[in-house]
């Protein structure tokens, strides 16, 4: 036995060593309120913001209009206030732009968000936590094509589709990094102001850990506040249209495994009414 | 008339009289197959297992209804199942699930084998059916996994069937032959359906008759590795055996209660298994033209990987060093001089193959050696272990303990094999490498090492 817990522990140490040096760096995200995937309303809002604002450029060419029925909105509702253009409910979530066209203008064709969040998951963040991170993290910065960066991802294409009602924000963005062949760190605190201007400052560091951080100053306070919750509405949108049936999903899950337990209890009292025989 | 004796009355009797092979192989492989009556939990994935394949075959037929296999319509196809078939969400994560779940029974019913001997005289036909089967499985998993057309899918494909393109000389033209295109594309697609679709279920399904087949003639081992027909009663039926039916069928159903409430918790709360069973970066289509930053195989197959990994240009002399170590224990074991000769020559070759610059192979094809070799060490098993007692129960503690550590070293492996490689992880997953093939190869010698306890004359069986 004691050789047993040995060599468990012999491997546990070893996944453990194996788990280190992940990296550490990495940004740390915004937490995406994750309450609005089960309230009807900011899922409804989050439809609206995704038919105003993203499917002009990008698609979702995997969902169907009145699959919005299952949200709650009827399909008057859908054609009259979320279909722009002569679509008709029954259609897929195309969009009007070539992909041609969208990569000469944009660098880059917008990719399709049919299951965006999904997809942007990975073993170290959700794709939730990414995406409202994401619009959210926008800066100006006078030194790219779009007069726009962003936080989660530096030098994106798209540009800061919410910045007439987001108003000006003056970003810093902090960056701690180890200096190269010395046990020194170094700071590195850039302030973009609301034209895009950048301030560097440097300093070095004797101890601490590597990490990356920012923070926002709104000049319109009340703006910004709205854009955080469209925003985390959108998210629950985009969230719910990676996997429409999950929470029906869920639903049968719980009546399954209630089945199943049932199902069992009676497997065990027939496997004992026959085992009983056996001396 | 022509009709057959029958014991049967009613519509079964008029059935039975006209074709008696039908009662005759329920007979033969349920209700008068004596198995042994002291199976535990490990003996229920056997059965499990064939629970699994008749899931994926029949989810598998009702996802063919919907699936298109066509580069351009793939990917939205599967999205269409998910969304838009009724009931296609269902079927498609049965399917999904299903695959990993497959692999959890088929490692856990290897490890039962391991754990009391299962592949020992008589049985290592059935284990050898059983290691072909495995070798299927992996194929239908691989060819499968390409089928949904994401960005995983993709580039899984690519890095393994590049991997053929190590092999000497014929290697370049077998990978083009492999993937039908200088890339992979539609024409692959098309093949890999037909082999995931078609071929290997085919090929599986005779592989498992053959398997229980072979199992029934010989009979069913157990925890305590003692033959039950060596003791019969008067009507010649082992005295510690119980037929099939009905005990084991109603203890399996029971068994495929728990099964079936594990399955559903992860198919309803959990489909995608935080990335382990459906991998997040293939919710991206296929995209030839963007390479992940990190392509990872789905977990059952990242073992092997690792080994793959693990086999760099530095690792060569460790290699090499094991292969002059191994020859010259076989030298001084075998009795025969000459058949010691050869193994130490052979091992010579292998090490000029190994380290010396302009002849040596390149570690890439190593790596696939290896890789392949670990896989298939398993089929060596009934030839490379010389217990004189089957089941650990028997065998010294220490056996055990390094049965333990092999499974440990298999579950690391597998883990690092999920993660991009580092230095540290690298060095890790060699010394993994080769604690993995020391266990199997060193297994003549340690197996028969140590003090046995005495096996009985008859199972260790308490009533319920």
């Amino acid at each position: 036995m004691k050789r047993i817990v040995a060599t468990l522990a012999l491997g546990v140490s070893l996944v453990a060593a194996a788990a280190t040096a992940r990296a550490a760096e990495e940004l740390a995200l915004d937490r995406w309120p994750s309450a609005r995937a089960h309230d009807v309303a900011a899922l409804q809002n989050g439809a609206r913001i995704f038919a105003n604002y993203c499917l002009n450029c990008h698609s979702a060419s995997l969902m169907r209009w009145n699959k919005l029925r299952d949200i709650g909105l009827t399909e008057a509702q859908i054609k009259d206030f979320l279909i722009f253009g002569n679509q008709k409910v029954g259609d897929l979530m195309t969009t009007a732009m070539d992909p041609k066209d969208a990569k000469a203008w944009l660098g880059k064709a917008p990719p399709d968000l049919s299951l965006i969040t999904r997809a942007r998951t990975s073993f170290e963040y959700s794709g939730t936590d990414y995406i409202y991170t994401l619009l959210r993290g926008y800066y100006r910065d006078a030194s790219t094509a779009t007069g726009w960066n962003n936080v989660a991802y530096p030098n994106v294409a798209m540009p800061n589709i919410f910045w007439e009602v987001q108003g000006p924000r003056e970003a810093t963005l902090t960056t701690v990094e180890r200096v190269e062949g010395s046990s020194k760190l170094e700071r590195t605190v850039r302030v973009y102001d609301v034209d895009g201007n950048v301030k560097v400052t440097k300093a070095e560091l004797e101890n601490g850990d590597p990490s990356s951080s920012y923070s926002f100053k709104a000049t319109d306070e009340k703006g910004a506040a709205k854009v955080d919750g469209d925003v985390a509405d959108l998210v629950a949108y985009l969230a719910w249209m990676t996997e429409p049936v999950a929470q029906t999903r869920v639903r049968i899950g719980t009546w399954a495994l209630i089945f199943l337990a049932i199902f069992t209890v009676f497997a065990w009292r027939m496997n004992g009414a026959f085992w009983k025989r056996v001396k | 008339m022509g009709l057959h004796n029958t014991e049967y009355k009613g519509v079964l009797g008029w059935f039975d009289a006209r074709m008696p092979s039908a009662m005759g192989a329920f007979k033969t492989h349920m209700s008068e197959y004596y198995a042994p009556k002291n199976f535990n939990f490990w003996y229920f994935f056997g059965s499990l297992a064939l629970v699994v394949l008749v899931i994926q075959l029949v989810t598998g037929i009702f996802l063919v209804m919907n699936y298109k296999p066509d580069a351009s319509l793939a990917f939205a196809s599967v999205e269409y199942i998910m969304r838009e078939v009724p009931g296609g969400w269902f079927i498609r994560y049965m399917h999904s699930t299903g695959a990993s779940f497959f692999f959890i029974v088929v490692y856990l019913h290897m490890f039962r084998g391991l754990l009391y001997g299962s592949y020992r005289t008589p049985r290592e036909l059935v284990w050898i059916f059983g290691c072909v089967i495995f070798l299927c499985l992996m194929g239908e998993a691989f060819f499968g996994y390409l089928l949904p057309w994401g960005q995983m899918s993709y580039w899984g494909a690519q890095v393994i069937v590049n991997l053929f393109s190590a092999i000497p000389l014929i290697g370049p033209d077998l990978s083009l032959w492999v993937r039908g295109d200088y890339v992979v594309s539609d024409a692959t697609l098309n093949r890999f359906f037909s082999f995931h679709a078609c071929a290997i279920p085919l090929v599986l399904l005779g592989l498992v008759v053959a398997h229980i087949f072979a199992l029934h003639d010989v009979g069913s081992n157990n925890p305590d590795g003692v033959e039950i027909k060596e003791k019969l009663d008067g009507a010649g039926h082992p005295v510690d055996g119980i037929p099939f039916h009905p005990y084991y069928s109603v203890h399996d159903i029971y068994g495929m209660g728990f099964f079936f409430m594990l399955f559903f918790a992860v198919l309803f709360f959990a489909p995608e298994m935080g990335g382990y069973f459906l991998e997040w970066n293939n919710f991206n289509p296929a995209n030839p033209l963007v390479t992940p930053n990190h392509i990872a195989p789905v977990w059952y197959f990242t073992p092997y990987y690792s080994i793959l990994r693990a086999t760099t240009a530095d690792f060569m002399v460790w290699l090499a060093a094991a292969a002059v170590a191994m020859g010259v224990l076989i030298y001084f074991s075998v009795p025969r001089r000459a058949i010691g000769v050869a193994v130490l020559a052979a091992a010579l070759v292998a090490v000029v193959l190994m380290v010396v610059p302009g002849i040596a192979f390149d570690p890439k094809l190593w790596g696939v050696i290896l890789m392949g070799l670990s896989v298939l060490v398993f089929a060596a098993l009934p030839w490379l272990d010389r217990s004189p007692a089957k089941s650990m129960r028997y065998r010294p503690r220490w056996h055990f303990a390094l049965l333990i550590a092999w499974s440990v070293v298999f579950l690391v492996l597998g883990y690092l094999g999920t993660l991009p490689p580092e230095p540290a992880r690298t060095v890790i997953a060699q010394i993994g490498t080769l604690l993995y093939f020391g266990f199997f190869f060193l297994m003549p010698w340690w197996s028969r090492a140590g003090s046995f306890k005495p096996v009985p004359d008859r199972v260790s069986f308490a009533a319920h």
